[in-house]
């Protein structure tokens, strides 16, 4: 059987792995994130949320997804 | 009945009109439904709100989003938490993100033990972020010079504190809010440092167009009692504002005639 590549990212300062070619609409789907309610960035940098299937990760990228709570 | 002279009295920012004047933030309470209850008591039409990472491995964690709705109450995104610039720009870059937020409250802190503003900082943050179309809502010290400074690059409110956020200590510089009043005519809102609800009444009364506050409600022994206590105490202190106080006299004057004592 092929072993199937995968890489690292770090994703809200944890690291994860996923698959090699991945995209971020997929990752986000998988994490069953609200896209509504939430902003990303990939590598410091905002995310057009119409175009996360565009977004393939690769190796090292950090990835932040922030919302809104409770705060003064 | 509603008081004859709040009735044309409008609290505008930005270009909107909010009808109540309390604005209260949704941090240290001890559940969402407790804050969500004690943000429905004190009627405010704004809260503030932090941006911060999702969790992303407790996904049935509750969203704020589920307890106050934000079609129904403006969400104010805060930058609470920033000590430069960069990352307050970053924060309310990423706030505007999550749904088009605009109105923003801009808070650069420059020190953990006070809290007190970085005003250089919070003053570059306000050019960038006008220049990028943002509805800049100032969080700022009581000095009428700065606030000039933020009037002049592009801030849509003047927020300055009472004094340090979450000490309860109320208004400490009276005569700076008045000046900051005298020589402005954007929306002056007294932020952080108020512990009870004259406090509230008092910056009212000294003029201020609202008040902000977070720590004094959620914090209080009975948080949806002292949320409606600040809704209307700052009723209060608007009507009373309106109304044309007195001058104060040095000696008394009987309230009641001389003629006929007898």
């Amino acid at each position: 059987m092929k072993k199937i590549k995968k890489i690292k990212i770090k994703i809200n300062g944890s690291f994860k792995f996923v698959k090699y070619n991945t995209n971020l609409s997929d990752l986000l789907k998988t994490l069953k994130i609200p896209l509504k309610k939430v902003a990303i960035e990939l590598n410091q940098e905002i995310v057009d949320k119409k175009k996360l299937n565009n977004q393939i990760l690769r190796n090292n990228d950090k990835i932040e997804i922030v919302h809104f709570i409770g705060g003064g | 009945m509603e008081a004859v002279s709040l009735k044309k009295d409008k609290f505008i920012i930005a270009g909107r009109n909010f009808k109540s004047r309390l604005i209260v933030g949704t941090g240290k309470y001890k559940s969402m439904s407790q804050c969500a209850k004690a943000v429905k008591l004190s009627g405010a039409s704004i809260v503030t709100v932090a941006v911060r990472r999702v969790n992303i491995t407790d996904k049935k964690k509750a969203l704020l989003m589920d307890y106050i709705d934000p079609k129904k109450i403006t969400y104010l995104p805060n930058t609470a938490g920033c000590f430069n610039s960069k990352e307050a720009l970053r924060t309310l870059r990423l706030a505007r993100e999550i749904g088009g937020w605009k109105l923003v409250k801009l808070e650069v802190l420059g020190d953990k033990e006070n809290l007190f503003p970085e005003m250089i900082e919070t003053l570059k943050s306000t050019e960038v972020l006008s220049r990028e179309g943002f509805k800049v809502m100032v969080y700022c010290n009581d000095d009428p010079l700065m606030a000039k400074r933020l009037e002049n690059a592009g801030a849509c409110a003047i927020m300055p504190l009472a004094a340090p956020i979450g000490s309860g200590l109320g208004i400490q510089n009276q005569t700076n809010i008045k000046i900051i009043r005298k020589q402005t005519k954007l929306p002056l809102i007294i932020d952080a440092g108020l512990g009870q609800a004259s406090d509230a009444t008092i910056a009212m009364e000294l003029g201020c167009d609202g008040v902000l506050v977070n720590t004094a409600i959620a914090k209080a022994t009975k948080p949806f009692d002292m949320a409606l206590a600040f809704k209307n105490a700052v009723i209060a202190g608007r009507q009373s504002y309106l109304s044309g106080r007195i001058q104060k006299n040095l000696m008394g004057s009987a309230s009641s005639p001389p003629k006929g004592i007898i």
